[in-house]
C-alpha cells in the first residue's frame, strides 16, 4: 500500500484542545494532530465522535501541530460533536483531497455560511502572494456571518457581506453583489473567484463567472463513507469528490453541470435533490 | 500493447484483459464504471444490489488496519427497480463486459433482482453470498452448501446470463462451497470475498466500525486469497475469478498461476488510483514476453505442473 495513504488513512485518537464558540449555531474545534497540521486550504478530514458516526469536515486552520474545524450543529452527528468538550476523545484521518491552487493575481473568494472557514485559511495563504484580495460572505442573519474580523485584515478592500433577512451588510444573497465585481475590466479584472458553501451558491458562481469568463474554484461537499475514493458515495459524474476533488475547476464543474446544484447520491446511492 | 495476448473468456464473457474492477469499489453510478471501463478494467462488477433500497450503515463504515482495509458498508443501494435503468445506461456508455452484482435475503429473491438485471442490460451476474457484515444474506448462505445450491439453481433457472458465485473465505473448506455452487450450475466463481475482521480503537476502548465486524480487504489477504483460488482451480472443474488484495501485476501473475483466468482488483484503488488496471495489465504483458508466452491463457494454472 502507498505510504502515504496509509498514514493519512490511520485513524488517530486525539483530544480536543479547545473549543470556541463562533455563533449560536456554530463552533470551532481544536486538536493536535501532526499529519492534519500539514493540510493545505481546501483539504478535509474525516472526524470519528465515538460510537456516533464518523463525518466530513473541512479544514479552518492549522498551527503548529493542531488543527481546526468549524462545525455548525445541523444532523446528528455534529449535535453531539456541539455537546463534547475540551479533553473529549475523537478520532481524526486525514487530510484526504486535493486543495485550491494558489494564485499571485486578483482573487475573489465567495463563501456561504460554514463555507467560510476553508477561504478562511485559504485567504491567510493568498494574502502573502495576490495583488488583488476581495471576499464575499453570505449567511442567513448577522449571527451568522462568520470570521469577519478575521478576513477584514488579509483583504485588500473591506469585505462585502449578505443576509438574507437583511440584519447586517446587503440583504441579498451572496452572489448579487458577485455579479458587479465580475462585470469589472481593465486593472482590477478578477483573474479568479474561489467558492466554498451551499451548493446551489457555487452553481449560480458558477454560471456567473462562465458569463464573465473568469476562471473559478470551488468545494464540493457530498455525502461521505470511506474518504479515499474506493465506495463510491460521493461521486458527482465521474469524479470522486472525497480523492479528485474536493476542489474542482471550471472546466471540471462543466462536466457536471447536470448535478452541480441540482442532484447528489443518497445513503442508498439514490438520487435526490442537493 | 498487445491486447491479443492479454485477452481471455470466463463464463463466456470475453474479457479484452485479465482485469475486473471488483464489486462493491465506486459502481453505483454508470459515469464511475464508465471511468474504470476507460482506464483498463476489461470487465466491471457494480456494487451488489437487492430487491429493496438499503441505507447501509452509519459511519465509520471503513478503518485501516496493517496491510488492508476493514469495511462494513452494510450494501448501501438503491433496489433493483430504480437499479435497473442505471444498469441499461451503463451498457450504452461502456463496451467491456458489465457484471451485475446481485445479493437476496432468499433463493427467489436472487432469482428476481438476477432476472430484473439480465433484462436490464446486464452480460452477468456475480451473486453475492459472501457479504461477511449483513445478517441473513451473504455469507450464511455462503457457508450452506445447501442454501448455495438452491441459491444458484433458482437463479439459473431465472436467466440465461451467464452466474458467477463470490465465495466466502469464512469458511472450513472453500472447495466444497465451490463444488456445491459449480454442481448447481454456476458458470464461474469468484474467490474470495472479504475476510470477516474486527478492529479495536484502543484509547477509546470501542471497535471503531459502527457494525462492530466488517470484513477485511487489501494486500494483508492476497495469500488466503490465493490458496483459495489455487485449491478450487486444483479439485473444481470450473473458471475462476481471483479477488483479494490484487494490487501489482505480479499479485495478478500470481493469481493466474494459481488457477484464475482473470483477476478483480478494489483496495487497490484507493492505494494506487485506478491507474492501477493500466500498470497491471503492462505487467502482465511485459511478463508474458519475458517468458515467451503467447497469451495469459498458457499461464492459467501453470503453477499446478509440479
Amino acid at each position: 500500500m502507498s505510504d502515504k495513504l496509509t498514514a493519512a488513512n490511520t485513524m488517530r485518537t486525539t483530544h480536543i484542545e479547545s473549543v470556541k464558540t463562533e455563533n449560536p449555531t456554530t463552533k470551532t474545534y481544536t486538536f493536535t494532530d501532526k499529519q492534519c497540521a500539514k493540510a493545505k486550504p481546501g483539504q478535509f478530514l474525516m472526524l470519528w465522535i465515538p460510537t456516533i458516526d464518523e463525518i466530513p469536515l473541512s479544514i479552518m486552520n492549522t498551527e503548529d501541530n493542531t488543527v481546526s474545524v468549524t462545525v455548525k450543529a445541523l444532523g446528528d452527528a455534529t449535535r453531539h460533536l456541539h455537546q463534547m468538550k475540551k479533553s473529549d476523545i475523537v478520532g481524526v484521518r486525514g487530510p484526504f483531497g486535493n486543495s485550491f491552487t494558489e494564485t499571485n493575481g486578483k482573487v475573489l473568494l465567495v463563501g456561504g455560511g460554514t463555507g467560510t472557514a476553508p477561504l478562511l485559511y485559504l485567504a491567510k495563504q493568498l494574502a502573502v502572494t495576490t495583488k488583488r484580495l476581495s471576499f464575499i460572505m453570505g449567511a442567513k442573519t448577522r449571527k451568522e456571518l462568520l470570521f469577519l474580523n478575521q478576513l477584514e485584515p488579509l483583504c485588500t478592500e473591506p469585505p462585502t457581506s449578505t443576509t438574507e433577512d437583511g440584519t447586517y451588510g446587503l440583504k441579498c444573497l451572496a452572489t448579487q453583489p458577485l455579479e458587479q465585481l465580475l462585470a469589472e475590466k481593465g486593472k482590477t479584472k478578477i483573474d479568479v473567484v474561489y467558492a466554498c458553501g451551499p451548493e446551489r451558491m457555487i452553481r449560480e458562481v458558477f454560471n456567473l463567472t462562465e458569463k464573465y469568463h473568469v476562471h473559478m474554484e470551488a468545494s464540493l461537499e457530498r455525502l461521505m463513507r470511506c474518504g479515499i475514493g474506493l465506495c463510491g458515495s460521493c461521486v458527482i459524474g465521474k469524479y470522486r469528490v472525497c480523492k479528485d476533488g474536493p476542489v474542482f475547476n471550471s472546466a471540471q464543474l462543466r462536466e457536471v453541470k447536470d448535478e452541480l446544484g441540482i442532484s447528489k447520491l443518497g445513503f442508498d446511492g439514490n438520487r435526490i435533490p442537493v | 500493447m498487445n491486447t491479443n495476448a492479454l485477452s481471455n473468456s470466463l463464463a463466456g464473457l470475453e474479457l479484452g484483459n485479465p482485469t475486473a474492477l471488483a464489486s462493491g469499489i465506486l459502481g453505483y453510478s454508470p459515469e464511475s464504471l464508465q471511468r474504470i471501463a476507460e482506464v483498463g478494467a476489461g470487465a466491471v462488477v457494480t456494487k451488489s444490489v437487492g430487491l429493496n433500497p438499503r441505507m447501509g450503515y452509519p459511519n465509520p463504515t471503513v478503518v485501516q488496519v496493517n496491510c488492508g482495509i476493514i469495511n462494513a458498508m452494510g450494501l448501501p443501494n438503491p433496489g433493483i427497480a430504480e437499479y435497473a435503468s442505471e444498469i441499461s445506461f451503463t451498457k450504452t456508455v461502456i463496451t467491456v463486459p458489465l457484471i451485475v452484482s446481485v445479493y437476496g435475503y432468499s433463493a427467489e429473491e436472487y432469482a428476481e433482482v438476477a432476472k430484473t438485471a439480465a433484462k436490464a442490460g446486464a452480460d452477468a451476474v456475480e451473486l453475492n453470498v459472501s457479504c461477511p457484515h449483513v445478517k441473513e444474506t451473504g455469507s450464511e448462505i455462503g457457508q450452506n452448501p445447501k442454501l448455495l445450491t438452491q441459491v444458484v439453481r433458482e437463479v439459473k433457472a431465472a436467466t440465461s446470463k451467464p452466474v458467477i458465485v463470490k465465495l466466502s473465505p469464512n469458511v472450513t473448506d472453500i472447495v466444497e462451497l465451490a463444488r456445491a455452487a459449480t454442481k448447481a450450475g454456476a458458470d464461474a466463481l469468484t474467490a474470495v470475498n472479504t475476510v470477516r475482521a474486527i478492529a479495536i480503537d484502543a484509547e477509546t476502548a470501542l471497535p471503531v466500525l459502527s457494525n462492530t465486524r466488517g470484513g477485511l480487504s487489501g494486500p494483508a489477504i492476497k495469500p488466503i486469497a490465493l490458496r483459495a483460488v489455487y485449491d478450487i482451480y486444483e479439485q473444481v472443474d470450473t473458471s475462476i475469478f481471483g479477488c483479494g488484495g490484487i494490487t501489482t501485476w505480479q499479485d495478478a501473475v500470481e493469481f493466474l498461476l494459481a488457477g484464475a483466468s482473470a483477476v478483480q482488483i478494489g483496495t487497490a484503488i484507493a492505494t494506487r488510483n485506478p491507474t492501477v488496471f493500466k500498470a497491471v495489465n503492462r505487467g502482465v504483458t511485459a511478463y508474458l514476453k519475458k517468458k515467451k508466452f503467447r497469451s495469459v491463457k498458457e499461464i492459467v494454472g501453470q503453477a499446478h505442473r509440479s
